[in-house]
């Protein structure tokens, strides 16, 4: 799969409180949810963002708390990936269970604007912009198979249909 | 084997396990709120089964908006409500019997040593305390955990904390997970199991090993954990309402770290905005004469009656500074009662406190004290994120509740002794 978009980069820690603020979690509504998305790291992400596009960020992305709100957000705005130098860990797996694609790696050269083609694949993010070739970290063979199949919903009603709910 | 080997090992088929494997697990308690329950309830009901995994090993508790907020937050409280009601879920704690779900579930020994728990929230760590594992996951996990009974997990490497020596007045577990997150960083821990032993923990309580565990997610840590022992065996002997086992690890367990601190030589932290990790010394922060809107005791890390009777012994007979709001919040009905048997709700009120019904409330700036712009507080929660507590321009400094009172009682961030 070749993903191709803008890139909106944003540095390090950026926890979920910046990601989707509490004050509009009594919301769960994935249309409510993406006006709001990123508001407190850049006010202006959820009305310039496009589908295709790429969140890129620095270390420890999705630090804090364990709300679903914040990958649903960001894939509810049409994100095709986020691509971040490292995960906190309960984003990283929110991300895989409801199938949000995230990648890690060396983000240091990407800035906001570049145009991203993601060769997931291949394990490839070529910078388009700058000319520049990164390395994708392998995703462990669990959690590939878990977004192929559709996140982990899709995976338990499978496990429902073939009867094998102990 | 570490005591977080064992426990995931004696919850799933295998022979043996290691560090990296992953692995289904069976769990003891699936975990979900107002906030978080929402979601995982709409998931569940678009798998296509008839019934939870085990009634008896759920908990809903409404705690982060409630008694609600607003309409759309009791639209969610009633979506807990209605699901409890049709799959006759054994813990669903309604208004007056619900407090800060990391605080109630021990209370009423629903968690216990040994269990296996997770939590659609990340401070489920906080049952660590008790010798369990226990860890913060998201709805959908909830979701699949509440139809199969079963969660994934990686099993996390260890790192072993040792704290050593007899810490100072006034330095609770509070001040010792601050001084940590302040030496590893917020991503210090990331993935791994944090093991926490050394002597300090003869001379703290339980409450300490609580506010302890409940932060190891703050050092991106997936859980934080205990050995039981004695102080463990007297907390839960009282509450206990099923079988628990005793886990440890074993002398060769294999850590992929190892610090050690001497907490005789730690003095109260205070975390400066914008993160967990930028702690500083009591002193060295007040000399900073920071002024302050409002002051926060309670949350799931400190709001228990340990924390409450530390706050009131700053405030006994003094009154919070002209300007300053000092909010309290119990964080269940049981310590709420205690604390006014106690005569501590007369002190907090004598001083000019409010206080407030068990929430979560303005931790995470949902209400009952959010701040307007570039206000700023101190507070015994667990975040100080940019606009954390409300506006973006507003900030947070966590402290222990000895360091909120007294800071609430001079107008500026100081410790109990400039108070005392």
């Amino acid at each position: 799969m070749i993903l191709k978009g803008k890139v909106f980069k944003f540095g390090d820690n950026i926890d979920t409180d910046a990601i989707i603020p509490a004050r509009y979690l009594n919301s769960s509504d994935p249309e409510e949810l993406k006006k709001h998305c990123m508001e407190d790291a850049d006010a202006g992400f959820a009305s310039n963002v496009k589908k295709g596009d790429l969140i890129v960020a620095g270390g420890n992305f999705g630090c804090g708390s364990s709300r679903e709100h914040a990958p649903r957000a960001i894939k509810a705005c049409g994100v095709s990936a986020v691509i971040a130098k490292s995960f906190a860990r309960i984003f990283y797996r929110n991300s895989f269970n409801i199938g949000l694609l995230i990648l890690e790696a060396d983000t240091n050269e990407i800035d906001s604007g570049d145009i991203l083609a993601v060769d997931t694949g291949k394990g490839e993010i070529k910078d388009i912009s700058k000319g520049v070739t990164i390395r994708t970290k392998p995703v462990p063979k669990f959690m590939a198979d878990l977004v192929s199949a559709g996140g982990l919903i899709e995976h338990a009603k499978k496990r429902i249909k073939g009867g094998s709910r102990k | 084997m570490t005591i977080t080997e064992k426990i995931i090992l004696a919850h799933t088929d295998l022979e043996a396990l290691l560090p990296g494997d992953i692995v289904s697990a069976r769990v003891d308690i699936a975990l979900g709120n107002d906030i978080t329950a929402p979601i995982a309830i709409k998931e569940f009901e678009t798998i296509g089964i008839k019934d939870v995994f085990d009634k008896e090993k759920i908990a809903l508790v409404p705690d982060h908006f409630v008694p609600n907020k607003d309409i759309l937050s009791a639209k969610q409280a009633k979506m807990l409500r209605e699901f409890a009601r049709k799959y006759d879920i054994k813990y669903y704690f309604e208004s007056g019997e619900a407090g800060i779900e990391h605080v109630l579930l021990p209370e009423k020994g629903i968690v216990l040593p040994g269990d296996l728990i997770i939590g659609a929230d990340s401070h489920t760590c906080t049952y660590g305390a008790l010798g369990a594992f226990a860890t913060g996951v998201g709805s959908t996990d909830l979701a699949y955990a509440m139809a199969f009974g079963e969660i994934w997990l990686k099993v996390p490497h260890s790192v072993k904390i040792i704290f050593d020596g007899k810490p100072k007045k006034w330095v609770s577990g509070k001040d010792l997970v601050l001084y940590l997150i302040g030496k590893i960083g917020v991503e210090g821990a990331n993935y791994t199991a944090l093991e926490f032993s050394g002597t300090a923990f003869k001379y703290l309580g339980m409450a300490d090993r609580f506010t302890i565990a409940n932060m190891a997610v703050e050092a991106g840590a997936k859980s934080g954990i205990f050995e039981p022992d004695e102080i463990t065996k007297e907390y839960v002997s009282s509450r206990i309402s099923r079988d628990y086992i005793f886990y440890k690890s074993d002398v060769n367990s294999e850590y992929i770290n190892i610090f050690s601190y001497n907490a005789s030589e730690i003095n109260p932290q205070v975390a400066f905005p914008h993160l967990p990790e930028n702690s500083i010394d009591i002193n060295e922060a007040s000399a900073k004469n920071i002024k302050i809107d409002q002051s926060v005791i309670g949350s799931c890390t400190n709001g228990r009656i340990e924390d409450l009777r530390i706050a009131a012994e700053v405030l006994k007979g003094k009154r919070v500074a002209k300007y300053v709001r000092l909010i309290v919040i119990p964080a269940t009905p049981e310590i709420y009662r205690m604390a006014e048997k106690e005569g501590l709700i007369d002190i907090f009120m004598d001083a000019g406190a409010v206080v407030s019904t068990p929430t979560c409330g303005p931790c995470l700036g949902g209400y009952m004290g959010v701040l307007a712009e570039y206000e700023r507080a101190i507070s015994s929660t667990n975040r100080n994120f940019k606009g954390r507590m409300g506006d973006i321009t507003s900030e947070v400094y966590l402290a222990n509740p000895a360091v909120c009172a007294a800071s609430a009682v001079i107008g500026k961030i100081s410790g109990p002794d400039d108070v005392l």
